[in-house]
């Protein structure tokens, strides 16, 4: 990733309106406790379903808890889920995808694997494997982890086959380099892109199935404000406080919104070979 | 081409074993035996080693595992532990809302998505395409629980036009159960047009971007026929393999949608098995719907060869 890439990415109008959504919802995630008005969990009987109104600007769910305060706490839970559901598949994603796509004899199983769990729709997967490990936080981590790494492997694979070809590569045995620095330096740089291109998509993914599964009530638990679970709370006051609904859900919109803008502009920016293996 | 065709049915058959597998080593990632999960809290001792003898818990795993294949090839999928039914029955008994809500859906989807992305695709670049691909963006960004819980507000409990939740009974006419499914069929079809809508449209560039688009162009054929005539026709195949697809991932994937909107389909049996961990239910689900996805995939490659006469194996 150079420079001057970021400089191109960045000129598009797109690709800058998400990345300065995006960054805002991430400074509102991390300043959350300095940002917000009210305590998120702090409960007031009394003020219980209000309109928006100056006091609460997206007004207070069943339990007098001002929204706009869970909602910027829930940016906080959300986030950080997906970042750790991308870091994961992303690690396990990357070592069976070079696996497959540089080694031969491994390509077949590992493929196969793959193919097998894409089977399987994604909320699916999830909520089975949530069932298994039991609800939690982490579990839900590890669950969409799961999910999304065979996606990610898929993207490497098709990648690496096409770099594993190019003449430099060939250069670099010539010289003796061995297997693990070919594979790891020389390779993996090259395909850096598509993997970064990737990984923007799998967290908006990510944040969008954490937000079905809280919904469902086999995500994190409730007590946690993240935007799903707000979602399923506010379900049953819909018909009298649709803005318990309406906020939490332009958040989750918002973010996913930014992330695939500056993933579908990163992506045109590919090298048309590598462009074909996403 | 037997060769190939032999090769492919191979290589599914690896792949729905490898499924199968899954299926059975997730369940058993379960923390603590099965048998007392399933039974809960107050079981005692005896009635956990009982369940473990008839379920065959008590066999070594690989035993289990081979026993579990047999039953499966027999279409065996178990017992429902809460349902007092096999599993086959029950997922069966759940099938039509799913099978109708997946159809029209994908009817929905295509509708939108086909002549959209074709009209970007034409208009590249132009006010009308940019529109097309932020909408496509959108869909593929807003949680289908959401949008269907605001349409359920605007058009079922605010303006009634449209049936809150539910199924209606058993009894009443098919068109009326159908009158159900009207706004979750709008919300998975519009959220799945995104996919559809970019799909035609990159297929549509590459098509028009070929040589023989020149060619018809040179010998003077008009432009709504260069485009409805030669580029669409050859566009379209590998759209085919989208739609597909998206059917496939659609009956499971439809779960949360079917939560929303009360629906007493196949995703429904899912999220009720799971809050009870009927473990049977789970597994028999997991396994149909990704074995629909592979045969699925199988069939539109199989297609392939009829629609597509340059493809030959």
């Amino acid at each position: 990733m150079s420079a001057a890439l970021f400089a191109k990415l960045f000129r598009r109008r797109l690709v800058l309106a998400g990345a300065v959504i995006l960054a805002a919802v991430a400074l509102l995630a991390i300043f959350a406790p300095w940002l917000t008005p009210y305590d998120p969990m702090a409960l007031k009987i009394l003020d219980r379903l209000q309109s928006p109104r100056a006091a609460h600007w997206f007004g207070t769910d069943e339990l007098g808890r001002d929204v706009f305060s869970r909602v910027i706490f829930g940016a906080r839970y959300s986030l950080m889920i997906g970042a750790l559901v991308v870091l994961i598949s992303m690690v396990c994603g990357v070592l069976l995808g070079l696996a497959a796509g540089f080694f031969r004899r491994l390509d077949g199983p590992v493929m196969r694997l793959v193919d097998a769990m894409m089977s399987f729709p994604d909320i699916l997967l999830a909520i089975a494997l949530v069932a298994v490990l039991g609800a939690s936080m982490s579990n839900v981590i590890l669950a969409l982890a799961i999910v999304y790494t065979p996606r990610v492997a898929r993207v490497v694979r098709a990648s690496t086959l096409v770099v594993r070809e190019l003449l430099f590569i060939e250069a670099a045995r010539a010289l003796g380099i061995s297997t693990w620095r070919i594979l790891f330096i020389h390779i993996l740089q090259n395909i850096a892109s598509p993997i970064l291109v990737q990984a923007t998509f799998i967290f908006a993914y990510a944040v969008l199935a954490e937000a079905g599964l809280s919904f469902l009530g086999v995500g994190v638990p409730p007590v946690l404000p993240t935007w799903g679970s707000m979602i399923a709370s506010g379900q049953q006051f819909a018909h009298q406080a649709i803005w318990l609904v309406v906020f939490p859900g332009i958040a989750i919109i918002l973010s996913a919104l930014s992330l695939q803008m500056v993933g579908d502009g990163f992506r045109d920016l590919l090298d048309p070979k590598l462009r074909k293996a996403m | 081409m037997t060769r190939y065709l032999a090769s492919r049915f191979a290589g599914m058959a690896v792949v729905m074993l490898l499924v199968a597998t899954l299926v059975f080593f997730i369940t058993r990632l379960a923390p603590g035996d099965p048998a007392a999960v399933m039974l809960g809290e107050q079981a005692t001792a005896a009635d956990i080693s009982q369940l473990r003898a008839s379920y065959g818990l008590d066999k070594p795993l690989p035993v289990q595992f081979a026993y579990w294949l047999k039953e499966l090839a027999r279409g065996n999928l178990g017992q429902s532990i809460f349902l007092q039914r096999p599993v086959t029955q029950a997922l069966w008994e759940r099938a039509e809302p799913t099978f109708f809500l997946t159809l029209f859906s994908i009817a929905i989807a295509t509708l939108i998505g086909v002549p959209c992305g074709i009209v970007s695709a034409v208009w590249r670049g132009r006010a009308i395409d940019q529109v097309f691909s932020g909408f496509a963006m959108l869909g593929a960004s807003i949680p289908s629980f959401w949008f269907g819980l605001i349409l359920m507000q605007i058009f079922a409990v605010a303006l009634g036009w449209f049936p809150v939740a539910g199924y209606g009974d058993p009894g009443v006419p098919l068109a009326d159960r159908l009158h159900h499914l009207v706004l979750p069929a709008i919300v998975l079809g519009v959220v799945n047009s995104a996919l559809i809508l970019r799909f035609t449209r990159a297929s549509m560039l590459d098509v028009l971007g070929e040589d023989h688009i020149r060619t018809a162009r040179a010998k003077g054929a008009g432009e709504a026929r260069v485009i409805l005539h030669h580029a669409l026709r050859n566009a379209l195949i590998p759209v085919l393999t989208v739609l597909g697809l998206t059917f496939a991932l659609l009956v499971g994937g439809a779960i949360v949608t079917e939560t929303v909107f009360g629906l007493p389909g196949i995703g429904n049996l899912v999220v009720s098995a799971v809050l009870r961990r009927d473990y049977p239910v789970i597994q028999g689900a997991l396994l149909v719907i990704a074995g629909l996805y592979v045969l699925i995939n199988l069939a539109i490659d199989l297609l392939y060869l009829v629609v597509d006469p340059r493809v030959t194996y």
